[in-house]
């Protein structure tokens, strides 16, 4: 057994974890945060995406004992209390989600896009998007969502 | 309309929780207790069990028991569709074990379950299990199992046949190909999908042993079913008994129908180790245990009079059941495709013949469509080949052959009765829409950038809503096919809808909501919809064939009419009038042709505290139940136009535009039509240019995971111009027609039928699914450079 | 994934150490490919050492004519670096296009070129650019370094510690993605060093190889139209139910083609 020290969602948590466990098991199965899903067993799908240190990553490619001493947010640290992020808002707004599980992912990467891009094409998007899976979209109103999110973080920021 | 009614474009009321990670999937719920379970399935195809030794996995750390087929001596998984043949015999419908019983018929094939602690140790003790395996010959494509010398999966179905069942009046057809101008003749090949919903399926079984009561908690499209299904069948647990529910579900598109072995496995196993199971299927026991979509093989032939008018058409069909038979499988190829092979056209004469058959694969069974893809898509491209071979526009073609506006009802030589269309303006607002006139100065563009342009029309139609439980019955259906809401007002005006269809994405809790605020004029946030739980839901048959609003909106529907009715009672009470003088609007009732009135929030009221209330003539209270059975399908229809690119050295086809035009009947939320179409777009689109389910020759699944089935991704995708045109149905209260399904129907004939466009210059006449870049490259290079495809 | 004792590792000798006589052992770096593999069970490591916290195993600097990238340096890190951008523009285009941000935002080099993936997008570059891999224990020219599929000249107990790579006249990349993994089909790259062409393709066969007749072409005239011409023969190319060995061997000549007008 290892033990772990990181940063999530702004609290510090400590967890004993067998080695191999997987970032996003411990934060589902240790730290009860099931906001992060896990879609593919191959790390394409991407519906397990957090920020690890402010940058997006697959938490179904990570061991839990490499984020040591990192800081981790997943979704339900994006939200200000009730307020939603712009991100989360856009994709309320542009009917970005429909059976919301690739959703969580989906918004993580988003905001880890929108951190990079000012004025992003449609076609920047598409291709941000290469590593998340959407079944229920097909991508339009992602895209559109993201775009808009996008701007919104621009004029927040 | 009112900002949250019927027509609305209302931001959806279930987004709040998904996007704050607060959704609850069936693997976000864990017992008090809970344990886990690993399946253990077969890596073969085709084998004996000749032996299974659990001993080192029963002995491993963690574990707690390990059961086989020998131990699990429960029923069969049932199919809930029996088909006849063309000489009047019953379907061969041979068992379908939960755990293997002595043989398995495809890789996934579950042989034991391993209850462990943790999931880990489950896995790990799992590899423990030794089975001794004498594997056999197997057999994966539909044609070569009907073959004589095949590979014999079941004893009960000689020759791997299901049934060979038909439809339609032959002599009437081959009459009409006799005196044809024009005979199309096509093969085509509807490749095998993988429904992959992005939640992995799972199952928690729970057993209270103080009251007897099972719960089942399941990624399940219709829990009642699942009740029903495994109470009845496999585990013979009485209803009262059985709780089912599924919570938040993370898409299905049919996949999540069926009943599932694993569901079996877990209500059975908790009781026996007393401790609540939980099972989740990794990404690879999905794509090895969900059940797939399509794969028909089919030889099609359009007669045709020198106008161009279509005199019949004959289809001969061969469809793939895979290893056993799925839930629903049987009506897929047979009720749910012959019977729309008369499209949207006026063809006077069709003639079908389906065989079905067994093979060592995954089974088969309903995926987005079901059935109706399939015959749009002989339909469609058959369509194109006559366009291009009597050089007819197939904008033309097509509206030559359309069914009349104003020729509904209109009876199809294929069983089904045609409410209400209009196929003529749907084309037209996709062609303007798609600039089809435009294409060709697009299309010279293109060849100047070294490109090669294709456009391609599809038209279809579904038949949504299966239905009335009458005719299903009389055909072979094992279920009724109707749908129950209940409508609870509360005291304080307050609603709660318990609707027995399921919402996986579709947004029921937003668009039932509108209809209850529309109605009974209750502000939105007032209304909630609850699905998915047994326990809480009179009844149900849940989401699936574009049902939930033509059907389970029409039951909502009418216990709104019966809830606005009792009301008018009280209201006429509190008012002190005749009832018959009672409007209700606005959520007010008042005293026609006066401003007497009284809110629906004081009836409501007054229905629980019922101090000054008839109580002589009414009881207290305002809940009223409504089982709906529908009267006919419901038929949506619609044009959809794909304009693809195709890069001459890669062979790379790009969907540049694509243009739905669709007949939903009334909308009740834009925004999620809209949504739905996207979906249904983007997954036709893939079946056309990227996904396919390939086994080799001893039955592996080569396109195992996601690093081989290509989903369809972002950059695969164009923008989608979406727009509606309605007709009314006309025998739902509703008048809408169901939208979940459509865009997976129209859109794989339209990019092909672009793929071929854009290829036919060049000599090109077919294509098969998936049009992917090398097949694109090989039929280039075979027109163009004869001796580079060798 | 099977158990395994995880070790995290300060300095590259402390990683040397902890590999030494652990012939079981397997170095973590990015993990992009190796956690993916473990999930599968396809391997059965008894530890893993992690590279992840090994400072002078990162960053990229300029030293003389060439650009050395730290074994730990990032795709990401690789594809926004203003030192490769303005040295080897072709390479930072090459690690924008790997796999997706995610992979991008953790995977390595160094774990790239170790792993040595048929269709590793790296490799192609490693050769065709002629680079020195830089280990604990030696530099190892980039013709030496790629053995054969998933094989390397490293030793068991060898660590990837930066790889060194001269700036190019002129370079290209360009790649056929699997439509499904997104790895590469066929990725091409081409270079010209101190007036030395080389061509290097990767996915197309077992291992990442130099297309001798591309180069001759290309030294002669360094144009589109001087690989149009060349066929790869199929002869020992992958094949999958994505691409034929013909048309790979196909893609490798359009690949090239659009490499070289990249390169300008």
């Amino acid at each position: 057994m290892a033990t772990v020290t990181l940063t999530v969602n702004g609290k510090s948590v400590t967890a004993t974890v067998e080695p191999r466990t997987l970032l996003v098991q411990l934060l589902r199965e240790h730290l009860g945060l099931t906001g992060t899903h896990v879609g593919c067993d191959t790390s394409q799908c991407g519906a397990c995406v957090v920020h690890v240190d402010g940058v997006s990553a697959k938490s179904c490619t990570m061991l839990a004992v490499q984020a040591e001493g990192a800081k981790v947010t997943t979704i339900e640290g994006l939200a200000t209390g009730d307020k939603l992020h712009p991100m989360q808002e856009a994709f309320r707004e542009n009917h970005g989600l429909q059976c919301g599980f690739c959703t969580p992912g989906m918004v993580m990467s988003a905001v880890d896009f929108a951190q990079r891009h000012k004025n992003p094409t449609e076609q920047q998007i598409r291709e941000w998007l290469e590593g998340n899976i959407c079944r229920c979209t097909g991508y339009h109103n992602i895209v559109k969502a993201i775009k808009a999110g996008t701007e919104a973080m621009g004029r927040t920021a | 309309m009112s900002s949250t009614g019927i027509g609305a474009p209302v931001r959806r009321k279930e987004d709040a929780r998904f996007l704050t990670g607060r959704g609850t999937y069936t693997d976000d719920i864990n017992r008090p207790g809970q344990v886990h379970a690993f399946i253990l399935r077969s890596p073969h195809a085709h084998a004996e069990i000749k032996g299974i030794d659990t001993a080192k996995a029963k002995a491993a750390p963690g574990v707690l028991t390990v059961y086989t087929g020998a131990d699990m001596q429960v029923g069969g998984l049932p199919c809930g569709w029996l088909i006849h043949s063309k000489d009047g015999s019953p379907m061969a419908e041979p068992p379908h074990p939960v755990l293997a019983q002595g043989k398995v018929r495809h890789i996934g094939d579950p042989v034991a379950v391993v209850i462990a602690e943790t999931r880990a140790e489950a896995k790990d003790a799992a590899e423990l299990i030794a089975v001794d395996y004498n594997t056999l010959a197997a057999v994966v494509a539909a044609e070569d199992a009907l073959k004589p010398g095949a590979p014999q999966l079941h004893e009960q179905a000689k020759g791997n046949l299901c049934y060979d069942w038909h439809l339609g009046d032959k002599a009437a057809v081959d009459a009409a190909f006799a005196k044809a101008a024009h005979v199309a003749r096509i093969d085509i090949v509807n490749n095998r999908l993988v429904p992959n919903a992005m939640e992995p399926r799972a199952a928690i079984g729970e057993y209270d042993r103080a009251t007897g009561e099972h719960t089942l908690y399941t990624t399940s499209q219709n829990p009642h079913v699942i009740r029903l299904l495994m109470g009845a069948f496999v585990l013979q647990l009485p209803e009262h008994k059985l709780r089912v529910v599924a919570p938040d579900v993370g898409g299905g598109f049919g996949s999540k129908i069926y009943h599932y072995a694993e569901e079996a496995i877990v209500t059975w196993a908790s009781a026996r180790v007393n401790r609540p199971i939980k099972w989740t299927a990794e990404r690879g026991e999905s794509f090895a245990s969900d059940a797939q979509g399509r794969d028909h093989v089919t030889h099609a032939e359009l007669a045709l009079d020198k106008n161009g008018k279509f005199l019949a058409l004959r289809v001969a069909t061969i469809a793939n059941l895979g290893g056993y038979l799925s839930t629903f499988s049987t009506a897929i190829p047979t009720y749910l495709y012959g019977t729309l092979l008369a499209g949207t056209y006026t063809t006077p004469a069709v003639y079908v013949e389906v065989k079905s058959a067994f093979t060592n694969t995954v089974p088969v069974d309903a995926y987005r469509g079901a059935g109706r893809p399939e015959a749009c898509y002989v339909i469609e491209r058959i369509v194109d080949t006559a366009a291009r071979e009597m050089k007819i526009d197939p904008a033309e073609l097509r509206r030559r052959n359309f069914i009349p506006k104003d020729a509904y009802p209109y009876q199809t030589p294929v069983a089904l009765t045609y409410d209400s269309g209009d196929y003529f303006t749907t084309l037209d607002m996709a062609l303007k829409a798609a600039d089809y006139a435009g294409f060709e100065q697009r299309r010279q563009e293109a060849a100047r950038r070294g490109k090669l342009r294709g456009i391609g029309i599809a038209t279809y139609i579904e038949a949504c809503g299966i239905a009335p439980s009458a005719v299903a019955g009389a055909l072979g259906a094992r279920a009724g096919l109707y749908e129950t809401a209940e409508l609870r007002v509360h005291p304080t005006g307050s609603v709660t809808v318990f609707t027995g269809t399921h919402s996986h994405g579709q947004g029921h809790e937003t668009t039932f909501a509108q209809l209850v605020s529309e109605r009974l004029g209750v502000p939105i946030e007032m209304v909630d919809v609850v699905h998915g739980d047994t326990n809480k839901i009179p009844f149900g048959m849940g989401t699936y064939g574009s049902r939930s609003l033509p059907v389970g909106g029409s039951a909502l529907f009418k216990a709104i009419d019966k809830v606005v009715n009792k009301g008018k009672k009280i209201a006429a009470h509190l008012l002190e009038t005749d009832e018959a003088d009672i409007e209700f609007k606005d959520g007010k009732y008042s005293i026609a042709g006066t401003d007497k009135n009284v809110a629906f929030g004081q009836v409501a009221f007054a229905a629980y505290v019922p101090h000054n209330y008839p109580i002589e003539e009414l009881e207290p209270g305002l809940d009223e139940t409504s089982f709906y059975d529908p009267k006919n399908f419901t038929y949506p229809a619609g044009c959809h136009i794909a304009e693809i690119e195709i890069d001459r050295d890669t062979g790379i086809v790009s969907v540049e535009r694509f243009t739905a035009a669709d007949d939903f009947g009334r909308i009740v939320n834009p925004l999620i039509v809209e949504g739905q179409v996207h979906g249904g777009l983007a997954q036709g689109i893939g079946q056309a240019l990227l996904e396919n389910a390939v086994y080799d020759e001893d039955g592996q699944l080569v396109t195992g995971s996601f690093m081989d089935y290509c989903m369809p991704r972002a950059d695969d995708l164009p923008a989608f111009d979406v727009a509606t045109h309605t007709t009314l149905c006309t025998h739902n209260p509703l008048g809408v027609k169901g939208c979940g399904e459509a865009g997976a129907i129209g859109a794989p004939a339209a990019v092909m039928n672009a793929v071929v466009n854009a290829l036919a210059p060049l000599g090109v006449t077919d294509m098969e699914m998936p049009a992917t870049a090398e097949r694109v490259w090989r039929a280039i290079a075979e027109k163009t450079m004869p001796r580079a495809a060798e | 994934m099977y158990n395994f004792d995880y070790q995290r590792a300060q300095t590259v000798a402390d990683a040397a150490k902890a590999l030494s006589g652990k012939e079981e052992a397997k170095l973590l770096a990015g993990g992009m490919t190796l956690i993916p593999t473990l999930k599968q069970r396809l391997a059965k490591p008894s530890d893993l050492i992690d590279l992840g916290r090994i400072a002078e195993l990162k960053g990229i600097k300029r030293e003389g004519n060439a650009v050395v990238i730290g074994a730990m340096t990032r795709h990401v890190e690789v594809a926004t670096s203003d030192v490769v951008k303005s040295a080897i523009p072709a390479l930072a285009h090459l690690a924008e296009g790997i796999g997706d941000p995610q992979v991008r935002n953790r995977g390595t080099i160094g774990g790239s070129i170790a792993n040595n993936d048929p269709a590793a997008d790296y490799p192609s570059a490693v050769l065709a650019l002629n680079a020195t891999v830089i280990t604990n224990k030696r530099k190892i020219a980039a013709d030496d370094f790629f053995k054969g599929m998933f094989e390397t000249a490293l030793a068991p107990d060898e660590i990837v510690t930066a790889v060194s790579f001269p700036q190019a006249e002129k370079a290209g990349y360009s790649k056929f993605p699997n439509p499904a993994s997104r790895y590469a089909v066929v990725g091409v790259f081409v270079a010209r060093t101190g007036g030395q062409v080389r061509v290097a393709v990767t996915g197309a066969g077992p291992v990442v190889f130099r297309q001798k007749d591309m180069e001759a072409a290309l030294a002669k005239s360094w144009s589109p139209d001087a690989v149009a011409a060349i066929k790869q023969s199929a002869n020992g190319l992958n094949a999958d139910i994505h691409a034929s060995a013909e048309y790979r061997a196909h893609l490798v000549t359009v690949m090239a083609k659009r490499a070289v007008t990249a390169a300008g």
